[in-house]
């Protein structure tokens, strides 16, 4: 059950320009959260960014209690978050969200992410006991890389491309998982990233009978599943619904979400 | 000494043991919210907006942060009057706390319907909301006129046997007058403000945040209009008022108190920190120990203009 937690800063890491891996002491996330569960971070002291900031686990040390999320400067949060000093104390709400299923029915599997929705999937590698795992991570450019050496460690082959050909394969990552789907017979994909990114997926998925769940993102309130602003569309019967990413999500089968 | 202060309060008939209440929309009907804080200590709750059928609210984004505040724009999404009747009636009932249903309507009879069929079940006090604006039909468009407010208090309060409350719109020229018409017609109370119609706007892609363009802003940012509001209302009408708009803390809440109110409702702060409401009670109590004021009720109204 999520907890509202004060948690101290054991290290935070400058991953890329702008992006920053921030390692929290917190022994309750780290015997808890399950992968692609996020935390609902507090990012200001006063009543400017009022809202939490929710952000995706990437990584969870059960020995040493700790846990990192990776996060992107995109405003006001954000950037007080990457100011934040080590010891100091953030406030945050976890483990929340329904998590991947990652149990030992799936034999083969790969996940496939773009920028910073890649990070939920490592957490995914490292708790899967599949007997192969493939990662497949889109990125702007050779220089927005990064956690390369620990999904090449998490995963058995790690496949890259860039919007520009500074690194890996130029063009879509989804062009990379097309061209293994053959070869590997994969049991299910887990993608998280950019809408466009995770529908193209999708489509791969099902046209090649590959079950497949997708990781959500939308605008969040509450985080709690209680204010009902990040909507999705969901099926329901022949009908649909409106689902919400916090609490019904963030993870979701594929099947069941509609995209607009 | 005695350190006991007495928080108990009477809106109109809803007797409350202390004066906080969760705010419509913030709050669902208080199962996520039982999580992280015995709902036990709240006032009240006055639940999610109802409607007559479920209904599935805007597109999203439903959610633009602005500089402390929130717009939102959910649309009402809610799972229908019956099902709150069956499901979370029930489930609020297992706690010491009392319950408000917030109900929303396209046309006057879905408003009666509501409160004809909430009749008998087992809530507390009926909150008439005329001052939602999200949805396109009904909701605000009986707020914003005091004939509008008329009309629907008096043919909602003949079907109501609890007291009622009506929830009155900001975005009027002069709520004073809204607030008498809603006495005038048999409100029991008010409670106010609803969230103020705003906008925010993405640079990059010229578009507005919101799908649905438009939404209402709450938080912090517009405390002050709620409280002048609050003032204004309070001096003008004799049933009570139920204060609400960016109450984030005890102090936040006494202010209210002093401008007029005789309760408070508190809502955004919900989503930041899941206890807000507790944070609230313990900051209001630890206000009037400091005046040795040993009844809440004591400070309402006290406010002291400058001359």
């Amino acid at each position: 059950m999520a907890q509202v937690l004060k948690e101290k800063i054991a290290a935070l890491d400058k991953l890329a320009p702008g992006v920053f891996k921030m390692t929290l002491k917190s022994e309750i996330i780290a015997q808890t959260a399950l992968p692609g569960q996020f935390v609902n971070v507090k990012c200001s002291e006063g009543l400017n960014a009022l809202l939490r900031r929710p952000i995706s686990i990437c990584n969870v040390d059960r020995d040493s209690n700790t846990f990192d999320i990776v996060f992107q400067i995109k405003g006001i949060g954000t950037e007080y978050l990457s100011q934040k000093k080590v010891g100091s104390e953030v406030d945050i709400i976890g483990p929340l969200g329904n998590p991947f299923r990652v149990e030992g029915e799936f034999k083969k599997i790969a996940v496939v992410g773009g920028g910073i929705g890649i990070f939920p999937l490592l957490n995914l590698l490292k708790a899967s006991s599949a007997e192969h795992k493939d990662a497949f991570l889109g990125f702007r450019n050779k220089e927005l890389i990064v956690l390369e050496e620990e999904f090449t460690q998490a995963s058995d082959q790690l496949f890259i491309s860039t919007d520009d050909g500074s690194a890996g394969h130029k063009g879509l990552i989804t062009d990379l998982f097309i061209n293994e789907i053959d070869k590997k017979k994969y049991d299910i994909v887990y993608t998280c990233g950019p809408t466009p990114m995770i529908k193209k997926v999708v489509e791969i998925a099902h046209k090649n009978n590959i079950r497949c769940q997708v990781s959500l993102e939308q605008r969040m309130g509450c985080g709690i599943g209680a204010c009902l602003v990040c909507a999705c569309k969901t099926r329901l019967g022949d009908e649909w619904e409106y689902s919400h990413v916090c609490k019904d999500g963030p993870v979701f089968w594929s099947n069941e979400v509609i995209f607009d | 000494m005695n350190n006991n202060v007495d928080l108990s309060v009477n809106i109109a008939g809803l007797k409350l043991k202390n004066p906080v209440i969760a705010a419509s929309g913030t709050f669902g009907f208080g199962r996520e919210y039982a999580e992280y804080m015995d709902l036990n200590k709240l006032g009240g709750i006055s639940v999610k907006g109802l409607t007559l059928k479920p209904r599935q609210g805007n597109k999203p984004p439903r959610i633009a942060e602005t500089p402390a505040g929130i717009l939102n724009s959910v649309g009402l999404q809610n799972p229908g009057v019956e099902a709150f009747i069956k499901e979370e009636i029930p489930f609020l009932r297992q706690y010491n706390l009392g319950i408000i249903a917030n109900i929303a309507g396209n046309t006057i009879e879905d408003y009666c319907e509501m409160a004809e069929i909430l009749g008998d079940a087992d809530i507390d006090a009926i909150e008439l909301n005329v001052s939602c604006p999200n949805v396109k039909a009904g909701g605000i468009a009986f707020g914003t006129s005091c004939a509008g407010i008329s009309e629907i208090t008096k043919r909602v309060k003949a079907y109501c046997k609890k007291p009622l409350i009506v929830k009155l719109t900001p975005n009027v020229t002069d709520i004073k007058e809204t607030a008498k018409a809603a006495e005038d017609s048999g409100a029991d109370a008010v409670s106010l403000i609803n969230t103020i119609l705003g906008m925010a706007i993405d640079i990059h892609r010229r578009k507005p945040i919101l799908a649905n363009n438009m939404g209402g802003l709450s938080g912090p940012a517009v405390k002050p209009v709620a409280v002048r509001m609050v003032y204004e209302v309070s001096k003008t009408v004799k049933i009570p008022v139920i204060g609400m708009g960016g109450i984030t803390t005890g102090e936040d809440a006494i202010e209210f108190l002093l401008a007029g109110a005789a309760a408070v409702m508190v809502g955004t702060a919900n989503f930041v920190n899941p206890a807000a409401c507790l944070d609230v009670i313990h900051g209001m109590e630890a206000y009037l120990r400091q005046y040795h004021i040993g009844c809440v009720s004591e400070i309402v109204g006290k406010l002291e203009l400058n001359q």
